[in-house]
């Protein structure tokens, strides 16, 4: 009976019928074309188009892509802030939610599941950083205003969301409280599910400390999950734009905290120029495209 | 043969707790921290407990203030005559919308619940096929399942937009439900975990014994992959629960809280106590979801790696 059903299984494949294969796969595929294989193809096309929705698009060849480099201020600004952001809150987030979900797997369970959810809790609830607008706001009764006031540290409140010093440092700290999402999620999950045997071969072989161990042990056993919270870290900070826009508005002061995103929904769905806003996003899928393949790199040498 | 699958089923379950319980307890042959070690970690976790935990209890304190004591120069952290007024007030504030509070809480409720329920639904059977099918192709599309793991709504909002409006769904619920169910988060989440933990020969045995790819699904598939559905179940709820779909919604009754939010945010310092209290209630929900779904997270996320 047992030799039958391997057979069996071999032949047909496991499951035992092509048309529900698909017919399972159908919802799925068919959402997944419409609303993201769809989007990249139709800005890819779109990019060498100009299109305002209401006349035919007409052909102009590079001309966008020209525009963007040559003639849009905004666009490099954008792109610069989109970088910065990127550069410091991307790796920043990263490490500290490898960090602290280390730091966590060393508790016990109940203290544990504590932790993660204190540390969790502000992704988890979603676009609650309008709390940090009060925190921030510009008058004397900001909090962190009224507290250099009564420190006697300023003599006036200061307007941290409308100064283009402050616009930025402010944008990363409130998306590096929100960072420990998914990928802090993982690396715990990872981190309790490295084989001990590793572990006791590596005392073995001679390793002296915690440092030691993290480094030829931990983080090699880690490799793929690593990556995956990496993917998770470029994914939100090069689309930031939603934590930036409720913080210090659309435009900020002196452009200070638009980001690549912001622009182009600003292109595309307020100016209608939705020829440029693709060449737009079709710069930034390569900028996060490229970013992943160098992180993808950079984590597979370490491990070598 | 039913009782086969049962059996079978359970002692997979028991393999799979098996496996589980000593990896968490087995952290026997680990290194001690030096003292300073021990005070640099202590600290580290304590602070940033603290920055993550604070901005949250501060706007449950705030939100709990009487009038007065939101003006008070300089402000006090801590709340002296807890009050709820400020959620007594929220309905009232709104009443130049002519759409009662209820209304946006219905429709915040209504899409993150039908949303997440078909996100999940969907994702397990295209994740159970990527897996276990050996249907033509599977393993390409899983590449770009992969690589479209990078491109959230933010990111695809423009082309997405001219495809909204060709499909004319802007201003009604499609356009606040369909795309999320696009996310590919959960396909290679459970697909993994599939990979991992649903053996082929459970299937096999399910199979002999007659049962379609629907009834295996359903029956066998979906129980095993228990942690990892509601894990999914979580992040997508999170992500559509805070969701505000920019530009594609312009009716007051179709509207969701987050989109009325920073209508009631703006309305500056004297404001703040019912801008947090509505802050507070956008946060109950995805914290009741976690706490029912939290023991399963971490254990169905080992799997989560992204290979090459």
């Amino acid at each position: 009976m047992k030799n039958q059903a391997t057979k069996l299984s071999k032949k047909r494949g496991i499951s035992n019928n092509n048309l529900t294969d698909y017919i399972m796969l159908a919802p799925f595929l068919v959402l997944f074309f419409v609303f993201t294989v769809l989007p990249i193809l139709v800005s890819i096309v779109l990019s060498f188009f100009n299109f305002d929705m209401v006349s035919m698009p007409s052909f102009i060849g590079l001309d966008n892509f020209a525009r963007m480099f040559l003639s849009d201020d905004v666009f490099f600004t954008t792109v610069k802030n989109t970088l910065v952001f990127s550069v410091i809150a991307g790796p920043i987030g990263f490490c500290l939610a490898f960090m602290l979900a280390w730091f966590v797997n060393e508790f016990s369970p109940m203290v544990r599941t504590l932790l993660s959810f204190m540390f969790y809790a502000p992704s988890l609830v979603g676009n609650a950083y309008f709390i940090w607008q009060v925190l921030f706001s510009g008058d004397s009764y900001g909090y962190l205003n009224s507290l250099l006031l009564s420190m006697g540290f300023i003599t006036d409140p200061i307007q941290w969301l409308k100064n283009e010093e402050y616009i930025m440092p402010i944008l990363i700290i409130v998306q590096l409280w929100q960072s420990m999402g998914i990928s802090f999620l993982a690396n715990i999950s990872g981190l309790q599910n490295v084989n001990n045997e590793l572990y006791e071969a590596g005392s073995i072989d001679g390793i002296r400390n915690r440092w030691q161990e993290l480094l030829y042990i931990t983080l090699p056993a880690m490799q793929h999950m690593l990556l995956f919270s990496a993917v998770m870290q470029i994914q939100s900070s090069f689309s930031v734009s939603a934590i930036a826009i409720q913080l210090v508005g659309f435009p900020s002061v002196g452009y200070a905290g638009d980001t690549i995103v912001s622009h182009l929904t600003d292109v595309g769905t307020v100016r209608y120029e939705l020829g440029y806003a693709s060449a737009i996003a079709l710069v930034l899928f390569a900028m996060m495209l490229l970013t992943r393949m160098i992180i993808g790199k950079i984590i597979s040498m370490l491990n070598n | 043969m039913e009782n086969a699958i049962n059996s079978q089923k359970k002692t997979l379950r028991q393999k799979i707790r098996s496996l589980k319980k000593p990896s968490k307890k087995m952290n026997v042959k680990r290194f001690t921290r030096s003292r300073s070690g021990t005070v640099i970690y202590f600290t580290f976790i304590a602070l940033a407990g603290l920055f993550s935990m604070l901005p949250l209890i501060y706007s449950v304190v705030t939100s709990l203030k009487p009038l007065d004591e939101l003006l008070i120069f300089p402000p006090k952290f801590f709340v002296r005559r807890p009050t709820l007024e400020n959620y007594v007030a929220l309905p009232g504030l709104l009443s130049n919308l002519k759409v009662p509070l209820s209304r946006y809480i219905f429709n915040s409720l209504f899409v993150s619940i039908v949303a997440t329920g078909l996100y999940v639904f969907i994702s397990a059977m295209a994740a159970y096929i990527l897996s276990k099918s050996k249907i033509k192709g599977k393993n390409v599309l899983f590449a770009i399942v992969q690589i479209a793991l990078l491109f959230n709504a933010y990111v695809l909002s423009v082309p997405r937009y001219l495809i909204f409006s060709k499909l004319n769904i802007i201003d009604t619920y499609w356009v606040e439900i369909l795309p999320h169910l696009a996310s590919t988060l959960g396909v290679f989440l459970m697909k993994q975990y599939i990979d991992g933990y649903v053996p082929d020969s459970l299937l096999e045995a399910a199979h002999i014994d007659g049962a379609g790819n629907f009834r295996t699904f359903f029956g066998i598939v979906i129980p095993v992959i228990k942690p990892v559905f509601l894990t999914v179940i979580l992040f997508a709820f999170r992500d559509i629960w805070a969701s505000i779909p920019d530009g594609t919604i312009f009716t007051e009754n179709l509207k969701t809280l987050p989109m009325i939010m920073t209508q009631i945010t703006a309305g500056g310092i004297a404001r703040s106590g019912s801008a947090m209290a509505v802050t507070v209630i956008m946060m109950i929900p995805p914290i009741l979801v976690y706490l029912v779904s939290q023991s399963n997270v971490v254990e169905s996320m080992s799997s989560a790696g992204i290979k090459g």
